[in-house]
């Protein structure tokens, strides 16, 4: 075979991973790139801004289970992207990010453009690459794929200089990727089923817990059927809705700081925690002393180091999400020495207190016909969309009022920035998410405060063509960080006023999209009927309620017991 | 909270180095001290390094020193029977008074002089962290002038059954 240049072998690279759309901007030290993209069929999505980038390509991976890819210019444009890496690294999702470098001669030269961003991002990557020969650029993506699909995925950048991008190489042949010293165990340990499943049998008030692993892993459908066949309640991260059906009565819903009554009353007085995919994150635990207190835990996850990091745990699994449900399904199955009917019956006492619970302090609001309050206007979404939009987030009150209102009925269906808590991820995942699937509803649930952080944005999608849908909580605040300055700061409102925004209706128009607007209760409705009945990116401005908080509320640092209700 | 002290193979490669480090800084994690070179093989360094902690610490930096991709092995020597060593260069005063009670505590340490001037010894010796630290402790009355000390070296002993 002749030779290529390594611009060309990176493109039939992507080819060869199956890729069909990046996101990307261009510049000087990925010119060579931009020219062989062009004669491939795939497709370029042109942001207006790296972070934007990286933010779709990280939406369209969670929402396909594919590995996304973006591809930034060297200096600036790689130092714009490192919000949305340590985006995708906290939610641990596969990217693979294609960066430009300046030639090899002059790293170092403090060059025009240049920056280390192969120091800069290793933090916040599952691993990275300055590439220095160019017989190794492909075997270095090929391993790149391999390392952020793989294991605990996360992104993994590749620095490629600009000289050996240029250069002539020989395409090289296809081999199995082995790596000695990466060896992720997705298989669980036999006998650490066996453990787990008897721990079951004996609980009588176990919850289930799950986070983002079940969904990475495509575990959902084992988890609803071991749930199922056992009766035992599941509470979800923010990071797992939709890996449960949301509307089933076991659902209780998202657990943690916003999480529901329910859930968290339950993860406080289970007697077995079944904790699957999920982190002991500090939003979720509250006080740690105080979290599942009674409880034994069994955790699985793939990664050694979430396990007892935080809590220490009793059963320990470590294995892939599915495999370990699989395995612990079949391990009910195979046992004939009980019945599982028996079994879930003796569950019904605890599923009996869940439902007095609920009834109890439902997730809920006060309603008012004389303002929009901006929990239902999720309502509304959910409504008309009939649950089945795939909803991306900003950050903040807009983030956690979608996670409440909006029932997630299917995995990969919310999209939302968990662990970095990025505000503006809302906006471009919104596009990335369109882009994997056209013809579906894509609504960005967001507030007037994240919307502005990656607004250009919206030339983005036109250029495209998408038809995603935009909603703004427009309460003038940082409605979050306000809700923190009433309840702890004695409402002094520092820095969280935004009186002074754009006019959203105008600034639609002004991108060529279309805009709309809510004031009272009553144009909700139509508001949204006619953004879902038009086909051109619509921004949806709905003034709501300004001092409306999140409620249930668990404050940082404390336990259920000092849970505010609405 | 006991020190430590890890064993670990990596690759050979630029950057590997600041993986390991940027672990230890990026989660607030001690190094007491950290020694790195070459295997037989060019391609594989050893590093040895020492920290300090509790069980679960010490256990959350072994898992993710495992977890860096570039990583081969890593072990906690410490759980094992091992041998260490340090070195260290100590220059100390050595004016006429006190130029043979110098030799005397080089001697007894069974270190040796690698320098001399009119009013100093530079002296090597090497043992483990706590030898070279009884050897300033004693050399510090007479004068120590400056000292540079390699960090630990250890290797687990051979297994006398096999």
């Amino acid at each position: 075979m002749g030779k290529i240049t390594g611009a060309q072998a990176i493109i039939k690279c992507l080819q060869e991973e199956g890729v069909k759309t990046i996101f990307g901007y261009p510049g000087g030290a990925v010119i060579d790139l931009y020219d062989s993209l062009m004669d491939s069929d795939i497709h370029h999505v042109l942001v207006r801004h790296e972070q934007g980038a990286v933010h779709a390509a990280d939406a369209f991976s969670r929402c396909t289970g594919e590995v996304g890819v973006a591809l930034l210019t060297s200096g600036p444009g790689a130092t714009n992207g490192v919000t949305g890496i340590a985006t995708a690294y906290m939610d641990s999702i596969p990217l693979v990010v294609l960066t430009g470098q300046v030639p090899r001669h002059l790293i170092g030269n403090d060059a025009f453009q240049e920056v280390d961003i192969v120091g800069i991002t290793r933090p916040c990557t599952k691993h990275n690459y300055l590439v220095s020969d160019k017989d190794d650029i492909v075997s270095i993506l090929r391993e790149a794929f391999y390392i952020a699909r793989t294991g605990r995925p996360g992104p993994v950048l590749v620095d490629l200089p600009k000289d050996l991008v240029a250069s002539l190489i020989t395409y090289p042949e296809k081999k199995p990727i082995r790596m000695q010293n990466y060896q992720p165990t997705y298989e669980p340990h036999i006998g650490q089923i066996a453990k787990a499943c008897k721990l079951i049998m004996k609980a009588r008030k176990p919850v289930f817990y799950v986070g983002g692993g079940v969904t990475l892993s495509d575990a959902g459908g084992e988890l609803t059927e071991l749930a199922k066949k056992l009766n035992i309640p599941v509470t979800m991260t923010l990071m797992g809705l939709g890996s449960f059906p949301g509307s089933h009565e076991l659902s209780m819903g998202m657990l943690g700081m916003h999480g529901s009554y329910t859930a968290n009353m339950a993860v406080s007085q289970c007697d077995l925690l079944i904790a699957v995919g999920a982190r002991f994150d500090d939003r979720v635990t509250g006080k740690l002393d105080e979290f599942a207190s009674n409880a034994k835990i069994i955790h699985i996850d793939i990664d050694p180091t979430s396990i007892s990091k935080n809590v220490k745990v009793d059963v320990p699994i470590v294995a892939d999400c599915r495999y370990a449900l699989r395995a612990m399904n079949k391990w009910f199955d195979a046992e004939d020495s009980f019945s599982i009917a028996e079994e879930a019956a003796r569950h019904e006492p605890w599923f009996n207190i869940i439902k007095e619970w609920t009834e109890q302090h439902p997730m809920t609001y006060k309603d008012d016909d004389t303002v929009i309050k901006p929990q239902y206007v999720i309502q509304m979404l959910d409504k008309l969309t009939n649950g089945d939009a795939i909803i991306t987030t900003e950050v903040g009150q807009n983030q956690m009022w979608a996670a409440q209102f909006y029932h997630f009925n299917k995995p990969r269906h919310f999209i939302t920035s968990g662990g970095l808590g990025t505000m503006g991820f809302g906006l471009p995942a919104a596009i990335g998410a369109q882009m994997a699937f056209p013809n579906k509803t894509v609504i960005d649930v967001a507030g007037d405060g994240s919307i502005q952080m990656n607004i250009q944005e919206l030339a983005t999608a036109r250029q495209q063509g998408l038809p995603i849908k935009i909603a703004i909580l427009n309460n003038n605040f940082l409605g979050m960080v306000r809700q923190w300055q009433e309840l702890f700061y004695n409402r002094r409102y520092a820095s969280t006023v935004m009186d002074i925004a754009p006019d959203f209706v105008k600034l639609a128009d002004a991108f060529g999209a279309v805009g709309l607007r809510a004031t009272k209760k009553s144009e909700v409705e139509a508001v949204i009927k006619e953004a879902l009945a038009t086909d051109n990116t619509v921004v949806m401005d709905f003034q709501v309620n300004p001092e409306e908080s999140v409620y249930p509320m668990v404050p940082a640092g404390k336990s259920v017991a000092d849970m505010l209700l609405v | 909270m006991k020190n430590h002290t890890i064993s670990v193979l990596l690759q050979n490669k630029p950057g590997v180095l600041s993986r390991v480090t940027g672990l230890f800084s990026g989660r607030g994690y001690n190094i007491e001290s950290l020694c790195v070179a070459e295997t037989l093989d060019p391609g594989i360094s050893c590093l040895t390094l020492v920290s300090k902690g509790d069980e679960q610490i010490i256990e959350q930096i072994t898992k993710h020193l495992h977890k860096l991709i570039d990583v081969i092995k890593v072990t906690d020597i410490s759980e094992k029977e091992y041998v260490e060593r340090e070195m260290a260069l100590i220059r100390v005063k050595a004016e006429a008074a006190t130029r043979a009670e110098v030799l005397r505590v080089i001697d007894i340490f069974r270190g040796k002089v690698v320098d001399v001037s009119a009013r100093s010894y530079a002296v090597e010796v090497t043992g483990t962290a706590s030898k070279i630290q009884a050897v300033i402790d004693i050399l510090r009355p007479i004068g120590i002038k400056e000292i540079i000390r390699t960090g630990t070296i250890a290797m687990a002993r051979a297994d006398k059954k096999k």
